[in-house]
């Protein structure tokens, strides 16, 4: 009767067909592929972070040197967007109407993007009270740096915003974050940064907040950086910096007790205010571009062959493996002489003995002393005798980083013995071939911070503590351990006070004396001076010197490039600063005039 | 007294078990959307959750009602029915309230009536009444002319309203004529022309019209056999089309693509039609029909969409269809249903933990997107639960249907589980991206009070007429 019954079966078929067909699709979708869980965390899930204020950076008196300035960015938050007067809009942030059609575009994409970064303080302050008008914009609070004195550039370092690298090795941090990019910023960041803190928020379609995460497990306060004390002297590294703006050159001063570093001057450089902040980049590249280098970081990273006040190590190393003595005396004749080889010297009385050698800075005695020490008859060789001589000069710091917390040390360089073998062959050199090494030229780079090092070690009788610039740091115990290590050098404490004697007379002494102009009244001083010898121009001016001589508060080392023989400028640039370190007011007016009012800055 | 005992005895308790799993499943997703810090009560008619709630009570007042009432009023008011459907629906597009650019709703005291849900019904008696009359004993043309006509009338009341995805389901009673007899081919025909309907507001013209052409001489080869002569037309057609579109370019004539196309049809289908009479070839009359009457379709739509809907309905088209969406762009609300689906893995995040369809990132998540719920927070366990429990009701109301005695009830129950299924096969398969988004709800799950009634009366006539297959002759 019913000649179309098996067709039910058609259409029970057909429900079949789709049911398996939903299903496995289904199963796919659920239990298979799971890249859809990821898609909907990423939806759903919103982090709000919190930054706190950076930490102040005070000096070693507890002067304020750096501290934050509040900042404003403009946010979009696009699914709150109302219309609006986009023209007044405009105008008040001074942007075209085609920068706010693409910033609001790129608010769909990027929803934690700042539109406008920084605005300035007037321009906040105008928008701030119209912001009502502008449904959707609204206004997020950064910390900028901003400096006391505008000193201490390169040691105090400077803040940006984090890269990709910077995202990959750190998991703390996220796109928009500041990082220390320099000097004590960078390798302080640690606890300057203090901690971000973080909201997590579900969020429906329109990024409104709906509630906290999983309860706000994830949810954490901000800590505030914490603040740090360097060790820095603020009126010291002030009064270096103007003495030093006419010239091209470092400064660095230590206290050798501590290895602290009271003064670390680059010159020329730069006012920190410019790296601050959204000028940042243009000026960073204007920097760049200048000739007289102000990013160069020349107390850590300038290479300079030490001349003459590397005459004392050598004298050290002399006395100590005994191949001279205090007394013993070479004769100079206007210089040294071993077949065709000259060192010439200058003119002084004849013989000397150790300490007048050294207050005469005779190349002669210093050339014979160091022959004592290549050809001593201990070693069985020249190279064994060198390397000798090398392991000395290596326990001073030299030719390693000194591992400060300086972020961008150079190690210096002290040539090994197979550098020497390679240009001559094994065996294949001697005491006249790295006779320059006697009198700190030749094979021999080492930093304004090294050489200061070295001058902290003489004043301390053989032993240091690596140089650093951070004295306390908030709510630590103490700093680094490396920092209250002592560090014995290769030389006996003994064997200081003939050297000690020698820089003394350097600059106390009378006639020969050749580093007159940094003598102080009152305070004895010990230097000694050097010629760094620049192939491409005049030589550098170098000068070492600490001071008391008892009980000494400060060593520091000069360096004024281009500026001829040592005593000229360095001599009294030491000179000053110690005495307006060790008596806080500086009385020789005429000095510092002579050297505020000359100018080799464009001196090659 | 005795008659009502039998009613209970006979009614058929698998299908109510299974009704009920559904809304009360369905009704929890909802109440799982709209849950929130501030919950009262369930009754809370501020929430979905509340007013669903009031709907599903209105719905089983409606079902005994049903029972109350003779079960003879079914078959003898159908016409009568399907008359005040029509009505309604000319009501509703004179007086009705435009919401989202469509002419759908009636508003009455705060509550929102949709006449579109309550004519499936109206469309189901009437079909039911009319093939199960005396005189139709075999499926004329005549029959289907008829049927046409019942199932036309609300399709095309409802497709002007706008809104097409609800008047393509009538498209689905063509299942039931199938099963009463309607050659098969007819069904795949409308099945072709439904997806060529939906095809012409999605892709651009020109290339359904490739894909026809193609098609066509891919069934002449198929009837004929005759690969030279398949050949040839192939390289007419062409060679004709190539040079229609170069000599709009070369003379710059400056015709639309749309118009030359048409010119190169005709002028190759009357080289072809030429050439078959003189090869005879067979049928090839037959193809050139179809195939013009095919090529006018998404000519058709493309007039009425572009010239006799305004803009704004446009617009609602274009959403329904997934073209037009929101600002994110096309595909951004089937992929955040996936995402939402996707995330709930096999077991679900658990009840009131779903934050993809909670946090409005699934559209009309309460509405035509439930099914995200069930799959967010329930998992691949809740989903197939619901596949398996439709496919369960689909498959029994079909044993229903074919234990009646009559061929009215039967013939209705074919029509229930048309509608059933369509609505659960498009609304399931267009959030997981298996078929585009047309806003159809999901029986008995989505949120609304019309559909929620609809469907109920919908099921439950059939339960009536089917607690009395007995006594009824
Ligand atoms: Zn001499």
């Amino acid at each position: 009767m019913d000649q179309f019954k098996e067709r039910k079966y058609s259409v029970g078929i057909i429900v079949l067909a789709v049911a398996l067909i939903l299903l496995v699709r289904l199963f796919y979708l659920q239990v298979i592929d799971t890249s859809y869980k990821l898609s909907a965390e990423n939806n759903s899930k919103r982090i709000d972070f919190e930054y706190p204020a950076r930490g102040l950076i005070y000096d070693r008196n507890n002067a304020l040197l750096v501290y934050n300035q509040p900042s404003y960015d403009l946010m979009i938050a696009p699914y709150e967007l109302k219309p609006f007067d986009s023209l007044e809009l405009c105008n008040i942030l001074k942007i075209s109407p085609q920068r706010l059609r693409e910033g609001i575009r790129n608010s769909y994409q990027k929803r934690r993007d700042p539109f406008v970064r920084q605005l300035s303080p007037e321009t906040y302050a105008v928008l701030q009270e119209k912001l009502y008008k502008f449904p959707g914009f609204y206004v997020k609070a950064r910390t900028l740096r901003k400096y006391e004195d505008e000193i201490a550039a390169h040691l105090l370092g400077y803040v940006g915003e984090v890269d990709d690298a910077n995202i990959a090795s750190d998991p703390y941090y996220s796109l928009g974050d500041y990082i220390g990019i320099s000097g004590i910023e960078k390798s302080y960041e640690k606890y300057l940064r203090g901690e971000k803190g973080q909201s997590v928020y579900l969020v429906d379609v329109h990024s409104r907040i709906m509630g906290a995460y999983q309860g706000g497990r994830f949810d954490r306060n901000a800590r505030v950086g914490q603040n740090i004390i360097c060790t820095i002297d603020a009126g010291l590294q002030k009064y270096g910096e103007k003495l030093m703006k006419n010239y091209k050159g470092s400064v660095v001063g230590i206290e050798p007790s501590t290895g602290e570093v009271l003064v670390l001057i680059s010159s020329p450089d730069y006012n920190p205010s410019l790296l601050i902040g959204r000028q940042r980049t243009v000026n960073y590249i204007l920097l760049q571009q200048d000739t007289l280098e102000p990013l160069f970081n020349r107390p850590l990273m300038a290479n300079y062959p030490p001349g003459s006040t590397f005459k004392t190590v050598n004298g050290l190393i002399a006395l100590q493996e005994k191949v001279i003595t205090p007394d013993t005396k070479f004769y100079c004749d206007l210089g040294y002489y071993y077949g065709r080889i000259k060192v010439a010297c200058h003119d002084h009385q004849s013989p000397l003995n150790f300490p007048q050698a050294v207050q005469n800075s005779c190349n002669a005695y210093f050339c014979n002393v160091f022959r004592n020490i290549i050809e001593d008859s201990k070693f069985n060789s020249v190279t064994e005798a060198y390397n000798n001589w090398r392991n000395h000069v290596l326990s001073f710091g030299f030719g390693n980083r000194l591992n400060s917390d300086f972020t961008n040390e150079l190690p210096g360089f002290i040539a090994p013995s197979s550098y020497y073998d390679k240009y001559y062959g094994k065996n294949g050199w001697k005491f006249l071939t790295i006779i320059s090494l006697a009198i700190g030229q030749g094979e021999l780079l080492i930093t304004p911070l090294q050489m200061a090092n070295m001058t902290a070690i003489i004043a301390n009788h053989g032993y240091y503590y690596t140089p650093h610039v951070v004295k306390e740091i908030q709510g630590q115990n103490s700093i680094d351990r490396r920092f209250t290590e002592k560090r014995f050098t290769t030389i006996d404490s003994a064997v200081f006070d003939p050297v000690i004697e020698g820089m003394d007379l350097a600059v106390n002494g009378g006639a020969g004396s050749t580093a007159y102009w940094a003598r102080l009244k009152d305070i004895i001083i010990c230097g000694k001076t050097g010629t760094a010898e620049n192939p491409h121009g005049e030589d550098h001016s170098l000068f070492i010197a600490f001071a008391p001589r008892e009980n000494p508060q400060i060593a520091l080392s000069v360096v004024v490039e281009n500026a001829g023989f040592g005593s000229s400028y360095a001599a009294p640039i030491a000179s000053l600063l110690i005495e307006k370190y060790l008596t806080d007011t500086v009385k020789r007016t005429w000095m510092e005039k002579r050297i505020l009012e000359t100018n080799l800055l464009n001196k090659r | 007294m005795k008659r009502n005992i039998n009613i209970l005895e006979s009614i058929d308790w698998l299908t109510i078990g299974i009704y009920l799993l559904l809304v009360i499943f369905g009704w929890i997703n909802i109440f799982a959307v709209g849950y929130n810090d501030q919950f009262k009560n369930i009754f809370d008619l501020k929430y979905n959750y509340g007013t669903q709630l009031i709907w599903i009570l209105a719905s089983f007042a409606l079902i005994f009602i049903i029972f109350i009432l003779d079960h003879k009023v079914f078959p003898f008011f159908s016409y009568l029915l399907y008359g005040l459907s029509i009505l309604m629906l000319v009501a509703v597009f004179l007086f009705g309230t435009e919401v989202h650019g469509a002419k759908s709703w009636f508003r009455i005291a705060g509550f929102s009536i949709q006449p579109s849900e309550f004519a499936k019904i109206g469309t189901s008696l009437a079909l039911a009444k009319y093939l199960s009359g005396y005189n139709i004993t075999k499926f004329t043309f005549k029959t289907f002319a008829v049927c046409s006509a019942i199932i036309g009338m609300p399709f095309f009341l409802i497709l002007i309203q706008p809104d097409p995805g609800t008047a393509m389901v009538f498209i689905v009673f063509l299942l039931v004529l199938y099963r009463e007899g309607l050659p098969g081919w007819i069904l795949l025909m409308a099945a072709f022309i439904s997806g060529l309907f939906l095809f012409s507001l999605l892709i651009d013209i020109p290339n359904i019209v490739t894909g026809l052409i193609v098609l066509a001489l891919i069934a002449h080869y198929a009837i004929n056999r005759r690969f030279r002569v398949f050949l040839i037309s192939v390289l007419i057609c062409a060679a004709i089309f190539m040079a229609a579109f170069y000599a709009n370019q070369y003379f710059k004539l400056g015709y639309q693509k749309g118009l030359v196309v048409i010119v190169a049809l005709t002028v190759s289908g009357l080289i072809c039609l030429i050439l078959a009479l003189r090869y005879k070839i067979r049928h090839v009359l037959l193809t050139l029909t179809l195939l013009y009457g095919f090529i006018a379709i998404p000519y058709s739509v493309d007039f009425v969409f572009h010239r006799v809907l305004k803009p704004h309905q446009q617009k609602r088209v274009n959403i329904l269809l997934g073209k037009e969406l929101d600002p994110k762009g096309y595909g951004y609300n089937v992929n955040q249903s996936k995402i939402a689906i996707g995330s709930g893995g096999f077991s679900g995040k658990g009840f009131l933990e779903g934050t993809q369809t909670k946090f409005n990132f699934v559209p009309e998540q309460s509405t035509d997107f439930i099914f995200c719920t069930v799959g967010e927070e329930w998992g691949f366990i809740g989903t197939s639960l619901v596949i398996l429990l439709f496919t369960g009701l689909l498959i029994r109301i079909v044993f229903i249907a074919e234990r009646q005695r009559t061929r009215y009830v039967r013939i209705y129950a074919y029509l229930v589980v048309s509608v059933l299924f369509i609505h659960f096969a498009i609304n399931t398969a267009m959030t997981i991206g298996l078929f585009p988004v047309i806003g159809i709800p999901l029986p008995f799950f989505s949120y609304g009070g019309s559909s929620m009634m609809a469907f109920s009366i919908l099921l439950f006539i059939l339960m009536r007429l089917d607690a009395v297959r007995m006594v009824y002759l």
